[in-house]
């Protein structure tokens, strides 16, 4: 008879140093010979995941081959540029600031986001803050509806439903932010003949957290086969910096702190991150249970969320479609 | 109301705006989310369909799979949340005589 081996969050377990030997050996691969460039320009936001790409390509290609770039705008935390500095530093590589505030003044980012938000909440304006919100959908079968928490210049919060043309229209107007990144990103590829590392960890680009044209484009991607809890794991081995390590994530898109579970996934992010192994390898809901904590239906919601943001995310990976030849 | 008519005002909507004119294959009683049919965004656009259709007002814990996932459940909850209203209408007139 065979005992099925308890699932835990070892099953995220990695060998830091033969995976980091593993990317290193592909990056080289992917960026001097497939791509022909001659290093990589890495967005640094000082998060995680973009400070373990930054490790990874400096192990790769020595941290002379490395273009580090800022890009704060007006809602960026002020920990942002501070971290990302620390990254550049610990590496000796190549840094730049670039304020992204004027372009996406130029687009009007902010104006037709406060727009759209104003459609929920008439008094939204000058002194006030916001956020994007999910219900926790572990508690109750529901549906994945967002609000805005916005804040008042007084402190006062109110969190309001969005509608259909509200939540679209804060939407495209944020994701102004990562797009306008990209286009710096691609500015200093073509300047040095470098390619764009992408940052999405594994979680974000199964479940299309990312921006289309925005955080999604890249020439190569060293973490998107990576579960958010093994970079963790890279990032203790690599020695990224340990405040950077312990700092919770966010999204730093909005003016209000906003973790990413509360704008996308409902779960902490290790304990999403073996719902989403768990549906990778076929493992029943109810084998999961006791690792994290859930009951059997809890899990069940969980992976029809996941499911539901695949089929979100086929749209965000979709290549341009060629239209057929014409016929002579 | 008909129940009939408001499965159909439903399903002319379902098909308008989620299946650019092919819905054929739709049950009234198939789910939109295991059909891939409707996703977050799309409930953002049934309930509004809903509220500016039949003046009813959706609540957030109302909106839950159990009411809005088919043409069948869609009809159920918004005859009861018709008949709610017409009882608490009907109410207010013996309160008022």
């Amino acid at each position: 008879m065979t005992v099925a081996t308890p699932i835990s969050l070892d099953a995220l377990r990695i060998d830091p140093v033969r995976e980091t030997e593993r990317i290193t050996a592909a990056i080289r691969e992917a960026v001097l010979n497939q791509l022909r460039r001659k290093g990589a320009v890495i967005g640094v936001s000082g998060g995680i995941d973009s400070s373990v790409v930054a490790f990874l390509c400096a192990r790769a290609l020595e941290s002379r081959r490395l273009q580090i770039l800022f890009m704060p705008e007006a809602d960026s935390s002020q920990d942002s540029i501070r971290l990302g500095r620390l990254v550049a530093e610990s590496l000796g590589a190549r840094s730049a600031l670039e304020d992204i505030s004027p372009i996406l003044q130029g687009a009007r980012c902010y104006q037709r986001r406060d727009e759209s938000i104003r459609l929920a909440v008439p008094e939204y304006g000058d002194g006030y803050k916001c956020k994007i919100v999910l219900p926790n959908l572990l508690e109750a079968d529901r549906y994945a509806i967002f609000s805005v928490v916005v804040q008042s210049p007084g402190g006062e919060r109110r969190k309001v439903r969005l509608s259909r043309e509200a939540y679209l229209g804060v939407v495209a107007a944020t994701n102004f932010k990562q797009r306008t990144r990209k286009m710096l990103e691609y500015y200093y590829a073509d300047l040095l003949q470098y390619a764009v590392a992408g940052t999405p960890n594994r979680l974000e680009y199964d479940q299309g957290f990312f921006v289309k044209n925005g955080d999604g484009a890249a020439d190569f991607k060293p973490i998107a086969h990576l579960y958010k809890s093994q970079v963790f794991q890279l990032a203790a081995y690599l020695g990224v910096p340990e405040e950077i390590q312990r700092r919770p994530p966010t999204t730093d898109t909005y003016s209000l702190e906003q973790s990413q579970e509360e704008f996308y996934f409902s779960l902490p992010l290790e304990k999403m991150d073996l719902c989403v192994y768990g549906k990778d390898h076929g493992i029943a809901a109810a084998d999961l249970c006791a690792a994290l904590d859930l009951d059997e239906p809890q899990v069940a919601r969980v992976y029809r969320m996941i499911d539901s943001k695949r089929r979100m995310a086929q749209y965000l990976h979709a290549a341009p479609v060629p239209l057929p030849p014409a016929e002579a | 109301m008909e129940t009939a008519a408001t499965e159909q005002r439903i399903r002319s909507f379902i098909e308008a705006t989620f299946f650019f004119g092919q819905i054929d294959s739709l049950q009234d009683s198939d789910s939109f989310l295991d059909h891939g049919i409707i996703d977050s965004t799309g409930i953002l656009e049934l309930i509004a369909f809903l509220q500016d259709e039949f003046g009813i007002r959706v609540e957030d814990e109302e909106a839950t799979p159990d009411n809005l996932d088919s043409i069948d459940k869609v009809s159920s909850f918004l005859r009861r949340k018709l008949d709610g209203a017409r009882s608490a209408s009907a109410g207010r007139e013996v309160e008022g005589k």
